[in-house]
């Protein structure tokens, strides 16, 4: 069987950027020791908290589930070491930039016990597709790439469509990251054992694994890890070095020359991306019994004294994980959970990694802005932008809070990559206005949403009060002429049974 | 340990605005050293003026709204519209058509509507074609050019700075000797007079290609062009877009009758084609702003040069045809919009909404 071919798709714009990536990616995988306090936040995955399961002072055991899904879309969290819980309680997180979310706080005890009941490889071969994505579910799995969706809902919104591939992301175009390098390098076998996995799930026959080409050690492995497998649904696939090459939408266009249409998924062009983290954290727990309880995250930047990789228990603050790659250097003064061109800028290391996070960076004191200048309208945002937007109409528009327009010029369809931002001669902050213009946009679509609802219920209101005064004129009129009609005999007999009188007395 | 918190992304480009106009700035240097070589030093007395007045203004118009007049100036737009200006005119000129000029670009043309980047017309083609109306005999008075061979005085450094201070010229020189027609007027009325397009390009002031001394003008400012290609200060569609514009009419009417149509390299090296064609419609701010955009705008100016130029009433058309076009700009934004990936051919708002 060989693999559906398509013509290599080309990126419109995008950016050459410095990478940066060597320093951490110059040492082994880092395995870092269990700290003695794990702080688990509930909101780790897009969609709704997960509830949890556990009470203070209760004892846990690694692995261990302590809060479950809730709703349509969610993901259990699980203890990534054993010991007691100490807090259920707000605390800084990522996904808030620093603000407080709901945690569970456990407190190691240092003996690091797994859970019991979980022995032995599943056979997941003789497992029904639902049967398996259920128990994808219950491992926590979400995606690692950065987006953090459940991956058993991707799974499942995925079987409701037809579909044909499944793109595996080993692309990290992002500055700086070197995660999914590095897990490629090390645990290649263990990223293409779970792409079968996720090929059984999802029941279709060709996986595409999509590397830059600037990682030839990951390429090198992964190709031995193909060959080791010998799985000829499998094919490895080498995508240029531009960023955002690794945007989900970007690389299914890179990989099949498709495009995904505006507001669709991946899965409107036939296809389905995970990240080869998730791969891998799919394979750890249907073959080790390990549910996602860690994962690898570079730490580095110029604000680090030891840039490396290190697996990491999910719930290890970034200031325990930073003392233990070495500590700050003295430039240290942002820090971001991501990348140099979408990283979230945090007010605090208080927070602890999480499903979601990928890298620290910790910058030293970014090359001033300068003064912003109007737009000179040079275009040079239009070359680079990969969604072939104009971000200078975009922001006269978004200056002019016109709704339509920027609707019409695809502000929806922009994934805030930053490349205008990047190259923007007149310093204006493009992506965070268009960020700010699609609250916008969605606020007011949430305004008309609910002024179309009173509409709707005010004429639903008038209408039936119309039916009901409608109704009862009829009746009344029905009743005169009834009235009239009757004979007097009949009135008294009308009289009677209303009074009570026996039937039989007619 | 606490962090301050950013807005993503936290690199940046190192670009800007006042190193674009440095570049812009830069490339027009090899032209306005060739232009003095054949000319004069009179333009260097134009550019003084025109920057003086320029930036005066800016700084003037800046303060009277209430904002800072260094940052401003600091951008070296108001420095860039003064140099063009300067180029677009005559070697002598008075000082105070050169200062009208430079009035005109940045209060009226660039400030009453809105400052930078706010403009509807190219700020220097507008304070250009001002004096052009206001003086007509000033901006006729072009010397020819010191090749030598060609019977005409040369006036000196203190009788040019002379002239651009009074308008007089010293007693001893005439008009008539030192000013001559351009190569644009020349076959403007050779062609008048019924003669044939060899005829007058057998007259001395004519060259390789286009006037003499202007042809070589005309590749320093190519050598500037390409190097604001190179360096990705402008790009390409503009530049290609005038090209195809103006040598394409030139090349088939030229095909046709030679006899009374100039050849496209004489169009292409005489006037302002090539200041034009890479550093006066490419100003980017009253351009088209998409790619095709662009090319559109650029293949317009072309046509309306030559149309100006074999039809119309003046000899150059560069002027006019960038202003009208400006006024196009919003006709041709509004439908060369790219296709926006992921959407239909075509992104209009129905097809927004159709889309799942």
């Amino acid at each position: 069987m060989t693999a559906p071919t398509y013509d290599l798709g080309t990126l419109h714009g995008g950016l050459r950027l410095d990478a940066n990536k060597d320093s951490a990616t110059a040492s082994e995988l880092a395995v870092m020791p269990v700290p003695k306090q794990i702080v688990l936040p509930l909101e780790q995955h897009a969609g709704d908290p997960a509830d949890p399961l556990v009470g203070i002072g209760e004892h846990v055991l690694r692995g261990q589930m302590i809060a479950a899904g809730t709703g349509a879309l969610s993901a259990p969290v699980h203890a990534s070491t054993s010991g007691r819980v100490v807090a259920v309680e707000p605390w800084p997180i990522a996904r808030r930039r620093g603000e407080p979310g709901p945690c569970i706080v456990i407190e190691s005890d240092g003996e690091d016990r797994a859970a019991t009941g979980r022995e032995g490889a599943i056979d997941y071969g003789a497992l029904e597709q639902d049967e398996l994505i259920a128990l994808l579910l219950e491992g926590g799995i979400v995606g690692l790439g950065g987006a953090a969706f459940p991956t058993a809902q991707k799974l499942s919104q995925a079987r409701s469509v037809p579909i044909d591939m499944l793109i595996l992301n080993g692309v990290e175009c992002e500055p700086w990251i070197s995660c999914d390098d590095m897990l490629m390098r090390e645990r290649a076998a263990r990223v293409v054992g779970g792409a079968q996995i996720l090929l059984s799930a999802l029941a279709v026959e060709h996986c595409h694994i999509a590397v830059e080409s600037d990682k030839p050690v990951a390429l090198e492995q992964l190709a031995d890890a193909l060959g080791a497998a010998g799985d000829n649904r499998l094919t490895l696939k080498q995508v240029p070095t531009i960023y955002p090459s690794g945007a989900e939408d970007q690389l299914v266009q890179l990989v099949t020359n498709r495009e995904v249409p505006t507001g669709g998924l991946p899965t409107d062009a036939g296809c389905i991306v995970q990240n080869v983290g998730t791969a891998a954290a799919v394979y750890d727990w249907v073959h080790l019994r390990e549910p996602l309880i860690s994962r690898v995250t570079t730490v580095t930047g110029p604000g680090v004294k030891r840039p490396m990789n290190v697996v990491t228990r999910l719930g290890t603050t970034v200031a325990d994980l930073v003392a233990y790659t070495g500590g700050y250097t003295d430039r240290a003064r942002i820090l971001v959970v991501g990348g140099s061109m979408t990283g979230r800028s945090m007010s605090t290391d208080r927070v602890p990694v999480v499903k979601a996070s990928n890298c620290i960076l910790v910058l030293d004191e970014p090359a001033a802005r300068g003064p912003v200048l109007p737009c000179i309208r040079c275009g040079e945002c239009a070359e680079v932008c990969p969604i072939q937007l104009l971000p200078q109409q975009l922001l006269w528009y978004a200056n002019a809070d016109d709704e339509s327009r920027l609707r019409e010029y695809g502000l929806t369809d922009c994934i805030e990559c930053g490349c205008c931002d990047l190259v923007c001669p007149s310093h204006i902050p493009l992506t965070s206005t268009f960020r700010f213009a699609k609250g916008r946009i969605l606020e007011l679509e949430d305004e008309k949403a609910r002024a179309e609802r009173a509409r709707r219920r005010f004429e639903a209101r008038r209408d039936r009060l119309g039916r009901e005064a409608q109704a009862r004129t009829r009746e009344l009129k029905e009743q005169k002429a009834r009235a009239k009609s009757l004979s007097k005999d009949a009135i008294a007999d009308i009289v009677r049974r209303k009074r009570g009188a026996p039937e039989d007395d007619r | 340990m606490d962090f301050e918190r950013r807005e993503a992304p936290y690199v940046r480009a190192g670009t800007s605005v006042a190193a674009m106009m440095h570049k812009v700035l830069l490339a027009l240097a090899p032209a306005a050293a060739a232009h003095v070589w054949y000319f004069g030093p009179g333009l260097l007395f134009n550019i003084l003026v025109a920057v003086v007045f320029c930036t005066g203004a800016e700084a003037a118009v800046q303060r009277l709204r209430g904002r800072e007049a260094r940052a401003a100036l600091g951008d070296y737009s108001a420095v860039v519209t003064a140099v063009l200006l300067a180029l677009a005119l005559p070697s002598l000129t008075p000082w105070w058509v050169t200062a009208s000029g430079s009035l005109v670009a940045i209060v009226v043309a660039k400030h009453l509507y809105g400052g930078l980047g706010y403009n509807v017309f190219n700020p220097a083609m507008a304070g250009y074609v001002a004096i052009l109306i206001a003086f007509p005999r000033e901006m006729a008075l072009w010397p020819a050019p010191s090749m030598g061979d060609i019977d005409y005085v040369r006036p000196n450094v203190l009788q040019t700075l002379w002239y651009t201070l009074s308008g007089q010229l010293p007693a001893d020189l005439g008009f008539d000797a030192i000013s001559r027609a351009t190569p644009l007027d020349l076959m403007k009325t050779g062609l008048a007079d019924m003669r044939t397009v060899a005829e007058i390009r057998a007259e001395p002031l004519m060259g390789d290609f286009g006037g003499r001394g202007w042809e070589w003008i005309g590749n320093f400012v190519a050598i500037g062009g390409f190097y604001l290609l190179v360096t990705r200060v402008i790009r390409w569609h503009i530049p290609v877009g005038v090209g195809i514009g103006l040598l394409g009419p030139a090349t088939v009417l030229y095909l046709l009758d030679p006899g009374s149509h100039a050849s496209p390299g004489f169009h292409l090296f005489t006037g302002a084609t090539l200041l034009c064609a890479f550093f006066i419609a490419t100003d980017p701010v009253s351009a088209a702003t998409s790619t095709t955009g662009r090319l559109v705008y650029g293949i317009g100016i072309g046509i309306l040069i030559y149309a100006i130029r074999h039809w119309g009433a003046y000899a150059d058309g560069v002027a006019f045809a960038v202003l009208f076009m400006n006024m196009l700009v919003p006709l041709i934004d509004r439908y060369t919009i790219p296709h926006i990936v992921g959407h239909e051919k075509r992104s209009t708002p129905e097809s927004n909404e159709a889309a799942p």
